[in-house]
């Protein structure tokens, strides 16, 4: 019973700092986005809330949580509410299978540094990353508004698209590593990162990854010039700032995992593991970003073309070779 | 297969050039700290300007008043005993003004100019309204030297008909007969 109530505890320590953890360095990314961004279009970017503009986070927190809660005539009210925060909870529940560390020793007791070792780590991502589809077409749906009904569409649309390309590409992942949890797809990469072995899968994760967490090029669903913000044009204060948190965990959930399953997780000499998986991460948001700055957003065809004639067959030859080779060989 | 090769070619150079900008300095002015020198004809905060001599030179003439697009120049004119025009109010409704520098371009004694002035922003609307003493400066602006009545035909205390700047003597219709 005592070990019981202390494996709670830890638990409850270890949900308590991932999720801090995890919501400041979200904020934090919306400022590096932000100064990023503009230094590569040579201009400053925040620079006014604090030395640098590192207050900048706190402020919009405070302009958002202090701003009007509108809810639109005419919207569905129990989905326009309920809707992002369907987009930020999903975010943030991928974030508990991504390991941060080796098995530390704690009391006598064996913590695993992550919050849930799932067995099917990989396909709790998943679901969760489709479940995410639920907050962007029911808020685009409920809100009353076309550009947020055009926008919710085409989200559903996208995500969905990009889902099947994203899981495809791993499929060759868990053959090589023979399981699905998070936490043996590190073990089985203690010699080598998997992206040696599988370039395709990275590039065609790496892709799939940015259209599932509507990054440009891939903005379609939020597309300001033709659809004003998209599936999140009705909303305003906080309830915009869930869909803005969800958006930007997302692209850390999506570097933590691309980190676990082609990096070497939190692999890396010398540093701390932890300091390594965020090392990684960070590389990943900011490559994310460079594309933000170079690239401009996919036609509505040129996005599904991309998605079902290229990404899919791609991912399904993938799968194909690596299973011929691993016959072969005896991988 | 060429064409894939194309696109991977042009996708890595533009991440390259992109890349590249990260180390120029940034093109941005930091407006508060400092502020762009303008053009001597940029167009600000409107003023009423006085003639070399120090009188103003406002002659109510409402030729502002009438181009204004945005009808918010208003004045009442007078005379003065020496025959010498003038406005005894005039008033520019700022939160109406679009900055157009029609009035000025209308102006025939270039009384009513345009300063480089742009930060006189407030938050009470009614305080946008001007009125003459708020307009009136003394000094010339961008026109030094003009001074109507020097030039005009209108008799005051700058002299008599015929004895302005580059007028000639008034004609003798009757002594012209063939």
């Amino acid at each position: 019973m005592l070990l019981w109530i202390a494996g709670f505890i830890i638990l409850l320590i270890k949900l308590t700092i991932v999720l801090g953890v995890v919501l400041f360095l979200a904020g934090y990314l919306v400022w590096v986005e932000r100064k990023f961004l503009a230094r590569l279009q040579i201009r400053y970017g925040p620079n006014r809330a604090g030395p640098f503009g590192l207050l900048q986070p706190i402020a919009d927190i405070v302009k958002m949580i202090t701003k009007e809660d509108t809810v639109p005539d005419g919207a569905d009210r129990t989905f326009f509410l309920i809707a992002p925060a369907v987009v930020a909870l999903t975010a943030l529940l991928m974030f508990s299978v991504v390991p941060f560390g080796k098995d530390i020793t704690l009391l006598g007791q064996k913590v695993p540094l992550v919050v849930t070792d799932l067995n099917i780590g990989l396909l709790f991502v998943f679901a969760m990353s489709s479940l995410s589809v639920y907050g962007v077409a029911l808020g685009g749906w409920a809100s009353n508004s076309k550009y947020g009904l055009l926008g919710g569409i085409r989200g559903a649309a996208q995500m969905i698209s990009y889902e099947l390309s994203l899981g495809l590409s791993l499929v060759p992942i868990v053959m090589m590593a023979h399981s699905f949890s998070m936490v043996d797809i590190v073990q089985a990469q203690q010699r080598y990162p998997f992206i040696l072995f599988q370039p395709v899968a990275f590039l065609i994760f790496v892709v799939s990854a940015m259209a599932e967490s509507k990054r440009i090029p891939f903005d379609l669903p939020e597309a300001e010039n033709e659809l004003v913000a998209g599936y999140h044009t009705e909303y305003s204060g906080m309830r915009f700032g869930l869909f803005f948190l969800g958006e930007y965990v997302h692209i850390m959930v999506f570097g933590g995992i691309l980190a676990v399953l082609f990096l070497g997780g939190w692999r890396g000499p010398f540093l701390p593991p932890v300091v390594w998986l965020l090392i990684k991460i960070f590389l990943v948001a900011l490559f994310m970003i460079w594309v933000r700055g170079t690239l401009p957003r996919l036609r509505y065809d040129q996005l599904m073309t991309l998605g079902w004639k290229v990404l899919i067959p791609l991912a399904l030859i993938n799968i194909l070779v690596t299973g011929a080779i691993g016959l072969i060989f005896g991988g | 297969m060429e064409s894939v090769w194309e696109a991977v070619k042009e996708l890595l150079s533009g991440l390259g050039t992109v890349f590249i900008h990260l180390f120029r300095k940034p093109i941005t002015e930091q407006y508060p700290e400092y502020k762009r020198p303008l053009p001597e004809r940029a167009r600000g905060r409107i003023i009423l300007t006085c003639d070399p001599d120090g009188g103003e030179r406002c002659v109510a003439c409402r030729l502002c008043s009438a181009v204004c697009p945005v009808n918010c120049i208003s004045m009442e004119g007078a005379e003065r005993p020496d025959g010498r025009r003038y406005a005894p109010w005039f008033r520019i409704n700022f939160a109406r003004c679009i900055l157009c520098g029609f009035c000025e371009e209308a102006c025939p004694t270039s009384a009513i100019q345009l300063t480089t002035d742009y930060e006189f922003s407030k938050t009470d609307i009614l305080s946008f309204v001007y009125e003459k003493e708020d307009l009136l400066v003394n000094h010339q602006g961008k026109d030094k030297e003009y001074n109507f009545y020097r030039y005009s035909g209108v008799t005051t205390n700058y002299g008599d008909k015929g004895e302005h700047v580059g007028e000639s003597k008034p004609v003798d219709i009757k002594s012209n007969m063939p």
